[in-house]
């Protein structure tokens, strides 16, 4: 039962073969089992899980249920979830029980889905490990000893071992994508400005874009459709006509013009992980798909200028964790100075602190122009690089990281290295463009991650690429040993 | 040495909007603390701003107002810094792309001079919180009810020279706020403050001198008061072979002194950049022109208008149209009374000396602009004379009803019966046949003087009720 | 890129952070690593180019100035750190 997507459990409530409840119930065991090897939850919220999980029976036997009502899943420690714990994996907010729901959650929770627990992240989403949380580092569940990657990586591990159908995740940089492609998962990250940020703690809010961790393309169009749409609490949120994300999923991909960038497939790059991303687009080329060799001549400054750029947003954003109205308080303080930097010191981790010091430092007088006015020209070259490609083909496609999951504190004291990790990720944040990490086989008996990369407003035809993809390969389908009982 | 003094002002304007600059939180004045404090003020994890369309209006309004060039695209930005009253770490306001830029304003100086004050910009802005030193031991109390309050910030080009212009610059940009009703100018509730870049320099020099900065000045008094405590301070300073630090004060109203702010100002880096949770405001040349065309007539158009049309003169319309309030009584009871001057002599006569007197303001008048207009209009049409007015608008104030009521319930009707009159007249030459006599002889040109006499007389046993220019015609004929 | 020590304790009271004495070479190493990463770009030539704040050039969306929230102190000041009389308390503030 554990194993099925979306769609067929949602086939499963609707025919009366599985009540909601059963469900909740058994994903509850799963994750009461597993949880304490691979550490994918903050918070399991088994009470109001049941609570939800019999409203959605009720609807269903009065046949007033939605496609998604019953299904149990969890939302990444990011979403505010009304007086349930969102700490954002950090000290800070380990006592934060929000006085609202994010939009995101609202939304998943009209469609009437089960939320069962808040997962593990990096803290405040600052990371591609999940080792930066306050509450301990997640496992991935293909190798222990491996990082699931971050920051949604408690997310990534959950759905990777089984323990919930999908998740949320939240990707910055690359956190949706990259934890996806370690863990053997698909993750989309829409277009930005898509999906609601209202509510959803904010890292580097011109970058921060949620969107779902799912086994298939098609349990992520289906939870597309509850979570993305116009809300009037975000400005940056865009007014479009609904989209039905699941319409396009069966379209025939002949002709479609798959765009392979050298700078994707450099000798940097594991050639294990490059083989099987060969292999993957190999199939898109037998089903019709045109391969055409192209240019990204500024990738590499992509990770420069992401790291200007988030940490500059993030050092701002983050100001007001102060000690006052929420969150941390150090004890005793002597004065409001003290107040400060101690509640701050000792509620933030060291990679939240760090970066808070980068931001400040390339917005600070006299290096705002160096720094952060660069980074954003940087920026505009970035885009427009992509979008003199999207002129010559439709998508394009390359590994979602230079290589598989790396080990538990292998990258830990070495901040740059892993920075430099995200190298195909982060380019698509600062343009703002959709795109979806599936898995495309294994490479030193760990997942790889194919990314589709599509211009604006392309979710559908990502997802029907994926889908396609999908329809013709099992990767999506293997499951890790030792999460079966 | 003889010294100049250079002055720029930055006023603080809170617009006078329903809800927030970024939130849907009340503004009102006056609530429980920190009941108006939404979870967007209080910055809560996760919360984001969306800008209050009325607010950016009434920004446009006053930047049209003093013929400024509106930008667009207008860019927020943050400026971070921590203070207990900021919640988010940093404030939502306005750096390289600032709503207003480039305007000027005319002020009328004390010797009828009129002078062009520059406006380099106006940016909108949101409140900060307030702090409460007092009552809670070792601690600071925050009420963030007014954080996030809509300010337009108004900054000055230093062409200002004295205190007296401060003031008078200050008080015509409080009047345009009023009239545009972008803002209540309450200046006790802090909705209008105002904080002074002061400097001196050489008579002559064309170098600026260290400049201290005043903040959180509330009243048009205390801007020149404090100003010229801070120019003879300066001038002490700078004749003592000392130097003027560049520094914040306070102005301490009670010692009329300023004093330096020490906390606040500790090397600053403010880190401005763009607010990535808002986008640029952009303003279509179809929205400018439907903000213009909502825009009230202002002080200086109403001012010339009073001259041209109504021929009033410079010094009434001056006085008219100090204060939108004023200026909107006097049209009002216009309407009724439909005699510009005599109107014009009413409001700035016996109704300002009544308000004065009680210590009122217009709003509290005892006397609304329809009923001065109802007595306004039966002294121009003679149904009372002058002198019986001011007994009416006494009844009226005394809330004795209107005009014609007082009229009635009096007896107050001016006699213009020619027949009473003529009895009247008569009565008064029987009387006094010495001074009947005295008239009759004296030469043509001092009879207009001697004449007055009768006329009183004739108006005292009428109890002020009769006619006086049929007296005075029935009197010379008689008199012959 | 090196930053002093100064430098360092600039940035972490810009940042109101706190830092110890002894780790401040630690900060020097790691800051200096990621700047120098960073540093990258200066090599381009972006004279021409017009800085992109967002990804999306579109611009704002402007709310209709009414009250939706209503007055919802206590759900929000039950875990604030220190309150009384409905304000939030930090220690005294010297002006």
């Amino acid at each position: 039962m554990y194993t099925h997507t979306l769609a067929e459990l949602s086939k499963l409530l609707n025919d009366g073969s599985i009540s909601s409840v059963e469900l909740t119930k058994l994903y509850y065991e799963r994750c009461q089992t597993y949880n304490s090897e691979l550490n994918c939850f903050i918070t399991l919220t088994p009470e109001s899980a049941m609570e939800s999980a019999r409203t959605a029976d009720a609807l269903i036997a009065k046949k007033q249920n939605g496609p998604l009502t019953g299904i149990p899943f969890a939302h990444k420690d990011i979403f505010c979830t009304q007086g349930t714990k969102t700490s954002c994996g950090s000290k800070m907010l380990d006592n934060f029980l929000p006085p609202y729901d994010a939009t995101v959650v609202k939304k998943l929770g009209d469609a009437g889905m089960v939320c069962i627990g808040k997962t593990n992240m990096d803290e405040f989403a600052m990371g591609s490990s999940t080792e930066n949380s306050y509450y301990g580092p997640t496992k991935n569940p293909w190798d222990v000893s491996k990082v699931p990657g971050g920051s949604s990586g408690g997310s990534s591990s959950a759905v990777a071992a089984r323990l919930i159908p999908a998740a949320t995740g939240t990707d910055t940089g690359g956190s949706i994508r990259q934890p996806a492609a370690l863990c053997g998962i698909t993750g989309l990250k829409p277009t930005y400005g898509t999906v609601s940020r209202f509510g959803m703690i904010a890292f580097a809010s011109s970058l921060d874009q949620g969107g779902p961790m799912t086994q298939t393309a098609e349990d992520a169009a289906m939870i597309m459709n509850a979570i993305a749409g116009f809300d009037v609490n975000d400005s940056t949120s865009l007014e479009r006509e609904n989209v039905d994300y699941t319409t396009n999923l069966n379209d025939s991909i002949e002709g479609v013009r798959i765009g392979l960038p050298k700078q994707y497939f450099s000798a940097d790059v594991d050639p294990k992980t490059i083989e099987q991303i060969k292999d993957a687009i190999g199939l898109y080329e037998q089903a019709g798909a045109k391969i055409i060799d192209i240019d990204l001549p500024n990738t590499s400054l992509s990770i420069p200028a992401y790291y200007v750029v988030a940490p500059a947003e993030a050092s701002s954003n983050l100001s007001r964790f102060d000690g006052v109205r929420f969150g941390y308080r150090c004890d005793d303080p002597v004065d409001l100075l003290d107040l400060y930097c101690r509640s701050r010191s000792e509620g933030f981790g060291n990679e939240v602190k760090r970066r808070i010091m980068i931001g400040a430092y390339v917005l600070s007088a006299g290096y705002y122009d160096a720094y952060y006015l660069k980074a954003q020209k940087i920026r505009r070259m970035i885009r427009d690089d992509f979008q003199s490609a999207f002129k010559e083909v439709d998508v394009i496609m390359g590994p979602t990281t230079p290589a598989p999951a790396f080990g538990l504190n292998e990258l830990l004291d070495d901040p740059v290295q892993m920075y430099l990790a995200d190298i195909f990720t982060v380019s698509v944040n600062l343009a703002g463009l959709p795109a979806i990490s599936i898995p495309a086989g294994f490479a030193s008996n760990l997942p790889v991650g194919l990314q589709i990369i599509g211009n604006y407003f392309s979710e559908p035809s990502l997802l029907n690429l994926a889908h396609q993809f999908q329809q013709t390969t099992d990767w999506h389908k293997k499951m890790p040993e030792g999460f079966r009982s | 040495m003889k010294y100049e003094t250079v002055i720029g002002l930055e006023i603080h304007v809170q617009l006078a909007t329903q809800s927030k600059l970024f939130s849907g939180a009340a503004t009102r004045y006056g609530a429980e603390p920190n009941a108006q404090a939404c979870i967007i003020d209080l910055g809560m994890p996760g919360v984001l701003p969306v800008i209050n369309e009325t607010a950016i209006k009434m920004a446009v309004k006053f930047g049209l107002a003093v013929n400024a060039s509106i930008t667009s695209p207008s860019v927020f930005a943050r400026k971070n810094y921590f203070y207990p009253d900021l919640p988010k770490g940093y404030q939502i306001s306005q750096l390289d792309l600032p709503i207003v830029a480039n305007g000027s304003i005319d002020v009328q100086l004390d010797d009828g001079e009129i002078k062009t004050i520059r406006i380099t910009r106006a940016h909108l802005e949101e409140d900060a919180g307030k702090s409460v030193h007092e009552g809670y031991g070792e601690h600071t109390a925050i009420d963030l009810n007014r954080a996030g309050t809509p300010l337009i910030e108004i900054v000055s080009e230093p062409d200002i020279r004295s205190a007296k212009e401060a003031a008078a610059y200050m008080k015509k940009i409080h009047s345009l706020i009023r009239y545009l009703e972008i803002s209540d100018g309450n200046m006790q509730e802090g909705s209008f403050r105002c904080d002074a870049n002061v400097s001196i320099r050489e008579d002559g020099s064309s170098e600026l001198g260290t400049r201290a900065e005043i903040k959180n000045i509330n009243s048009f008094r205390f801007v020149e008061k404090a100003i010229d405590y801070e120019v003879e301070r300066q001038i002490d300073l700078l004749e003592s072979g000392k130097k003027v630090t560049q520094e914040t004060r306070l102005y301490d109203a009670n010692k009329n002194e300023t004093r330096s702010m020490r906390s606040k100002e500790e090397a600053n880096d403010y880190r401005y950049f763009p607010d990535p949770d808002l986008l640029p405001v952009m303003f279509s040349d179809e929205l400018i022109k439907s903000i213009e065309q909502s825009m009230p007539e202002l002080p200086d158009a109403k001012r010339q208008r009073f001259i041209d049309e109504l021929g009033l003169s410079v010094y009434d319309s001056d006085n008219l149209t100090a204060s939108r309030e004023l200026a909107n009584y006097f049209e009002q009871a216009l309407a009724i009374a439909t005699n510009a001057k005599l109107t014009a002599n009413w409001v700035m006569g016996e109704f300002l000396a009544a308000l004065n007197k009680e210590g009122l303001d217009i709003s509290d008048t005892p006397v609304s602009a329809d009923m001065l207009g109802g007595l306004v209009k039966r002294i121009d049409d003679n149904t009372i004379s002058g002198k019986i007015a001011k007994q009416v608008f006494d009844a009226m104030w005394n809330g004795e009803g209107s005009a014609d009521q007082i009229i009635e319930a009096q007896g107050l009707h001016q006699v213009t019966d020619t027949g009473a009159i003529e009895k009247l007249v008569d009565d008064v030459i029987n009387a006094n046949p010495k001074q009947v006599e005295q008239y009759q002889n004296s030469p043509d040109d001092k009879k207009g003087k001697l004449i007055g006499f009768f006329v009183g007389q004739v108006m005292k046993t009428s109890q002020g009720k009769a006619n006086p220019q049929q007296v005075n015609k029935l009197l010379k004929e008689k008199l012959k | 890129m090196t930053l002093d020590r100064k430098q360092i304790e600039d940035i972490a009271m810009l940042a109101r952070l706190s830092i110890k004495e002894d780790d401040i070479p630690v900060h020097q190493t790691e800051l200096g690593e990621i700047l120098k990463m960073v540093e990258q770009m200066k090599s381009v030539d972006t004279d021409a180019i017009e800085p992109l704040a967002h990804p999306l050039e579109i611009d704002a969306r402007l709310r209709p100035d009414t009250i939706t929230e209503e007055n919802q102190r206590e759900k929000n000041q039950k875990m604030a750190p220190q309150t009384q009389d409905g304000y939030y308390l930090v220690p005294k503030v010297i002006e």
